[in-house]
């Protein structure tokens, strides 16, 4: 996937412009015991969010005597160590897991993307047979859970044979009415004149879709691949669902089975859960102004 | 067929007759109001999408409601229609009324602090204090793991001897619940994971809201010897209220589908405490192969969600009424 990097002076129509959006301070004549009341409060609530990762993170790298110890001590009482991280590994599974969860993440947010961007474009600016009804349908898609249509879905999978196979896992995920309707609201805020100019120069509509509408929507496009794909990766219920075969668990999926088969292995259930984040964290370092943006505008995130 | 919006049909029309007669492009788009000029064009670029969305939605959609009036099973058997026999029996099932029951009040449980202490998060961040960057971190760095991962976290946690939990009130002489395994701590404990795990997405959306307050509104305040909290209750609550009625929407909406994390931390117990109404679509339909009655429920649970949704956009829309008067 390409950065979604975001060019100068189009941001995601955000009110206002980045640099002006500095945190207000009201009334900032003294620091008066207000302050240092919120700095308090603040401070321990933070560390109260961070310290389930720490305390994850440390049992990670305790021996598995020294995790199951009583009573347990914040630190490995034994010194660090990287069995955990070791044995993990060896088993084999996390990095097939990574792979399964990484392939169907990305082909579900492309082809989310593109067929997405290509309806919106037809309901923003086209005018076909059926259009109204295929709009109102899906506006009203939105609303029905996912969770409600697992039955017919797995039904669906077992007559196309897809049950314990990668496009089982994909199709189902492969449509987001949600992000078409953020697309074409979207699509409809950019200046028409734009393609009037490009189309009057004998471009096609296919062409003047490629070389003007996608430059001009790569922060959104940026903002919804970045969530399809949160979303994606995250998905529980329904990998879980139609997939057997332990070579073809999504990581989630596939931790799942860690905790119920090796349930006393804490530490190296943790150094599981803890590789299992890692991708996230990062993808999130990399595109936080992204992602922060994404969701303050649209409101939409990937759970 | 009229085209839904009147702003697509005028670009339409002006792009799709590039000449330099735009008043007679525009007479043309009135005069023939049924006909559509980009047929081909148009559902060529939406083909993609339909075939996806009628294959893998609009067809579940239906058949599942059709199943609901089946007896049909996983293997196959049962396949023929037996009315509403399903409905009747899932409306005298004790079980299901108990999964809406824990999902209702899970719903309650947690939508209250994921709005109130995202509100808090984001108000004490917005205060400018250094380190923006590592405050926003800290509270949505959570809501970027999978389920699973969560829940092998908090059941660490949680654990009765091993968890840092029961350590810190075995220290301070508070009795330390098995709180997983116990039917009246369980919700709760569900709820708290819930709460660490989401709330960031909420303080974001409460953050950026913060962001675009005016300034001067502040000054004006300020000058008018409003203090701070004067400020807080007189400007920053009111102009937030469109955002929290958002925030309320997508909160219960989200939290009505609650299945991954209760599933992974108790598979619904102890003794159905925690059990909610999608589990028990998933329990009936692949642990008991009911595949009619469990898309019944199904059916019974979308009814549940669209009259939950239907309620709160009436309530905010009489909301903003109010608001203009």
């Amino acid at each position: 996937m390409t950065a979604p990097a975001v060019a100068p002076g189009s941001g995601l129509r955000a009110p206002t412009a980045e640099r002006a959006r500095r945190p207000h301070k009201p009334g900032q004549r003294r620091f008066g015991p207000l302050a240092v009341v919120s700095v308090v409060v603040l401070i321990v609530l933070a560390a109260l969010w961070l310290l389930p990762f720490l305390w994850s993170l440390s049992t990670s790298f305790k021996s598995e005597a020294d995790a199951a110890a009583t009573p347990q001590t914040w630190l490995p009482a034994g010194g660090f160590t990287l069995d955990a991280y070791r044995a993990v590994l060896a088993q084999g599974n996390i990095p097939t897991w990574l792979f399964n969860s990484l392939f169907t993440s990305i082909v579900i947010t492309l082809i989310v993307v593109a067929t997405s961007a290509l309806v919106a474009y037809a309901f923003s600016r086209l005018d076909f047979a059926g259009k109204k009804w295929l709009y109102v349908a899906t506006i009203a898609s939105i609303i029905i859970p996912p969770q409600v249509l697992i039955v017919p879905l797995f039904y669906q999978m077992l007559a196309f044979n897809m049950v314990d196979t990668y496009w089982g896992v994909i199709l189902p995920q492969a449509i987001a009415p949600a992000m078409v309707f953020v697309l074409k609201k979207f699509f409809d805020q950019v200046p028409i004149e734009l393609e009037d100019a490009a189309r009057v120069d004998g471009a096609g509509r296919i062409r003047v879709f490629f070389t003007i509408l996608l430059p001009l929507s790569r922060p959104i496009l940026g903002a919804v691949s970045i969530f399809v794909f949160i979303g994606a990766w995250n998905n529980f219920l329904w990998p879980f669902i139609v997939t057997n075969d332990a070579a073809l668990l999504t990581l989630p999926v596939g931790l799942q089975t860690i905790e119920s088969a090796y349930g006393i292995q804490y530490a190296q259930n943790m150094a599981s859960a803890i590789l299992a984040a890692l991708p996230l964290i990062l993808v999130f370092l990399f595109f936080q102004r992204q992602i922060i943006k994404g969701i303050s505008t649209t409101g939409f995130g990937g759970q | 067929m009229t085209t839904t919006t009147v702003k697509a049909r005028g670009a339409g029309a002006g792009t799709t007759t590039r000449s330099a007669a735009p008043e007679r492009v525009r007479t043309g788009s009135r005069l023939k109001p049924g006909a559509h000029k980009d047929n081909r064009i148009g559902w060529g670029f939406a083909a993609p999408f339909a075939i996806l969305f009628g294959l893998f939605l609009v067809w579940p959609v239906i058949h599942g409601l059709y199943l609901s009036f089946t007896g049909q099973s996983l293997t196959g058997s049962g396949g023929e229609l037996i009315g509403v026999a399903n409905y009747a029996e899932a409306f005298a099932d004790g079980d299901m009324w108990r999964s809406m029951a824990n999902t209702l009040w899970f719903t309650v449980l947690s939508t209250i602090p994921l709005v109130v202490i995202a509100l808090l998060l984001a108000l004490l961040v917005n205060t400018g204090l250094p380190g923006q960057w590592l405050w926003r971190l800290s509270f949505f760095l959570p809501y970027l793991l999978a389920s699973t991962v969560v829940s092998l976290f908090w059941i660490q946690l949680y654990s009765p001897t091993l968890g840092p939990i029961n350590n810190v009130l075995a220290t301070v002489g508070l009795p330390q619940p098995a709180w997983l395994q116990d039917p009246n701590t369980a919700m709760i404990a569900v709820v708290a994971t819930t709460v660490w795990w989401t709330v960031g997405f909420n303080f974001l959306l409460y953050l950026a809201a913060l962001q675009n307050i005016p300034d001067q509104q502040y000054e004006a305040a300020s000058l008018d010897g409003a203090g701070r909290w004067r400020s807080l209750l007189s400007i920053t609550i009111p102009q937030l209220g469109p955002t929290t009625g958002l925030i309320v929407i997508l909160q219960v909406l989200a939290s009505l589908k609650v299945f991954d994390q209760i599933y992974q931390m108790t598979t619904g117990g102890p003794a159905g405490s925690t059990r909610s109404a999608v589990q028990y679509i998933f329990d009936t339909g692949f642990t008991g192969y009911r595949f009619g009655y469990s898309s019944a429920i199904s059916y019974i649970f979308f009814a549940l969600i669209i009259v939950i949704s239907v309620a709160q956009f009436a309530i905010a829309a009489q909301r903003r009424k109010g608001a203009q008067r």
